[in-house]
């Protein structure tokens, strides 16, 4: 068992794993809070583009998005995320693309998740923000987003653990991470397929049960009391 | 609950109609620029030529890759509902039953196929498969497919559906108990049927869910419309393109089955025929009421 883990080097497959989650985590929050904010504004156009990034991004599969990204982007369009003379280029191309792809669409899922948390603030605190003189910016700031995040903690810890789960996809475009080296395994050493599946099944439960402990532990210290 | 978002900003008064409408102007002139940044790479990288897009039209490409990749997503997706909606009845019931053994395993099965990725459950299965050959080797990607997409989404809406029971009035079931049910048959009579009702619409956004994620099959050879639409584009020479319109045909199927899902939480709610809020796959089994809508992965 332990050969297999060195063999496949499954333990740097999941560092991977986790650096493409956190990576990937920390654009979506950003694009995501964008097209929430978008959503949200007083400027109809706005509202429309943000409505339809999420309704595009949402009904795509994401190895669609994945290969499109490899394949389209960089390979047709030509579009490289790394510098050419670099000896990892390669490697790092390959992971920004997959970076770029899982940030773009899960962004849809934590502006949705955003926006439950702007529902769960009272009326009564929007109201209040306006009557004393805040514009919407202000208002938007000071008010509702910082209650608007405290109230999405589940909601945005479960895009996190969807999150981790398909960085597995880029499997698709060759990014060395757990369901690339599985798949190796089930190619290469047949007789411990059901090893490997076990250490990798184990692994994603290690990594997302304290994700779903931590959020319910988070969601039940930051929320608002009303 | 009222919609927060339509009081985040007054009325405009006439100076900020103005703000906003040069923010508007802004904002269009944005998106011009990007689709202008846009349509230069692609015409700079040549994918705008007739001859990368003609095949559209064409009915060789639908006859041999879009409508057969279309029909082998949606025989997937069908089934698969289909099969994981059974098990997750069984699930449920095993997870809510007296014997305490039986409640444990169903905990464990749940949780733990609700940890792994999809993709890792096809890998496992597809190769699994191929290696001890039980089945053609034609069928074994289909299989795959379908049993990773049964068991995570089942264990999806076990849950669901105990959420539903657990979200019911206690009166639901002191009535039952009290006309002299047994736990087993009020659960089976009274708190299952109606938590089913009320999880309608989720159950709808869950088979969005499972027809984007029978694209995962790709990585195991199963010919659905991602896998066909890059043949197409390598036989057309229009890599481009072919993703483009089986994006497009994605966005089509999932936004129709979304609007269905939408209406149907509407209708339930106006005639409120179940006593429990709609139910939602994201939310933890716990007493709490359950905000309708969510998001659906």
């Amino acid at each position: 068992m332990l050969e297999l883990i060195e063999d496949y080097q499954l333990l740097s497959a999941f560092w991977m794993t986790i650096k493409l989650a956190a990576w990937s985590a920390v654009f979506s929050l950003i694009i995501g809070t964008i097209v929430a904010i978008m959503r949200v504004s007083p400027v109809r156009i706005f509202q429309s583009l943000g409505t339809a990034y999420v309704t595009l991004l949402r009904n795509t599969p994401l190895t669609l998005i994945v290969l499109f990204a490899s394949l389209g982007l960089w390979g047709q369009l030509g579009i490289e995320l790394a510098s050419r003379d670099s000896s990892t280029f390669v490697i790092d191309n390959g992971f920004r693309l997959a970076v770029l792809g899982l940030s773009v669409y899960h962004a849809a899922f934590v502006c949705e998740a955003l926006r439950s948390g702007v529902n769960t603030i009272p009326v009564g605190q929007a109201e209040a923000a306006r009557s004393i003189g805040l514009t919407f910016g202000q208002s938007l700031r000071n008010v509702i987003l910082p209650q608007a995040f405290r109230g999405a903690i589940t909601p945005l810890g479960n895009v996190l653990i969807a999150l981790t789960k398909n960085t597995t996809v880029v499997a698709a475009i060759g990014v060395a991470e757990t369901a690339y080296r599985m798949k190796a395994i089930a190619e290469f050493e047949p007789g411990m397929l059901m090893v490997g599946f076990a250490i990798v099944a184990l692994g994603f439960v290690i990594l997302t049960l304290p994700m779903g402990m931590l959020t319910s532990y988070l969601s039940t210290r930051l929320a608002v009391r009303r | 609950m009222t919609d927060t978002t339509r009081v985040l900003f007054d009325a405009p008064g006439p100076r900020a109609r103005l703000r906003y409408r040069i923010l508007a102007g802004v904002g269009i002139l944005l998106v011009l620029a990007l689709a202008y940044a846009v349509f230069l790479r692609l015409d700079e990288k040549d994918q705008l030529t007739a001859a990368r897009w003609d095949w559209v039209l064409t009915a060789s490409a639908w006859n041999n890759y879009l409508i057969p990749g279309l029909w082998d997503t949606l025989r997937a997706a069908a089934i698969s509902i289909v099969l994981a909606m059974v098990l997750a009845l069984l699930l449920a019931l095993a997870r809510m039953s007296e014997i305490a053994p039986l409640r444990w395993a169903a905990g464990v099965v749940v949780e733990f196929f609700r940890a792994v990725p999809v993709l890792i459950m096809m890998l496992f299965v597809f190769w699994f498969l191929a290696h001890r050959g039980w089945f053609p080797n034609t069928l074994n990607p289909m299989i795959g497919v379908i049993i990773g997409l049964v068991m995570y989404n089942a264990s999806v809406l076990c849950e669901v559906i105990r959420n539903g029971v657990v979200s019911l009035p206690a009166g639901q079931r002191e009535a039952g108990l009290s006309i002299g049910l047994s736990p087993a048959q009020v659960r089976r009579s009274i708190l299952i049927p109606q938590s089913l009702t009320a999880m309608l619409p989720t159950l709808i956004s869950q088979i969005i869910v499972i027809t984007k994620d029978t694209a995962l099959g790709y990585l195991i050879l199963y010919p659905e419309l991602v896998t066909r639409g890059r043949q197409l584009g390598s036989s057309e020479a229009a890599t481009l393109p072919a993703y483009v319109v089986v994006a497009v045909l994605f966005i089509l199927i999932n936004y129709t089955l979304s609007k269905i899902a939408e209406g149907v939480e509407n209708r339930q709610r106006r005639r409120a025929r179940s006593a429990g809020p709609v139910a939602d796959a994201d939310q933890p089994a716990v007493q709490v009421p359950i905000t309708p809508g969510g998001s659906t992965f």
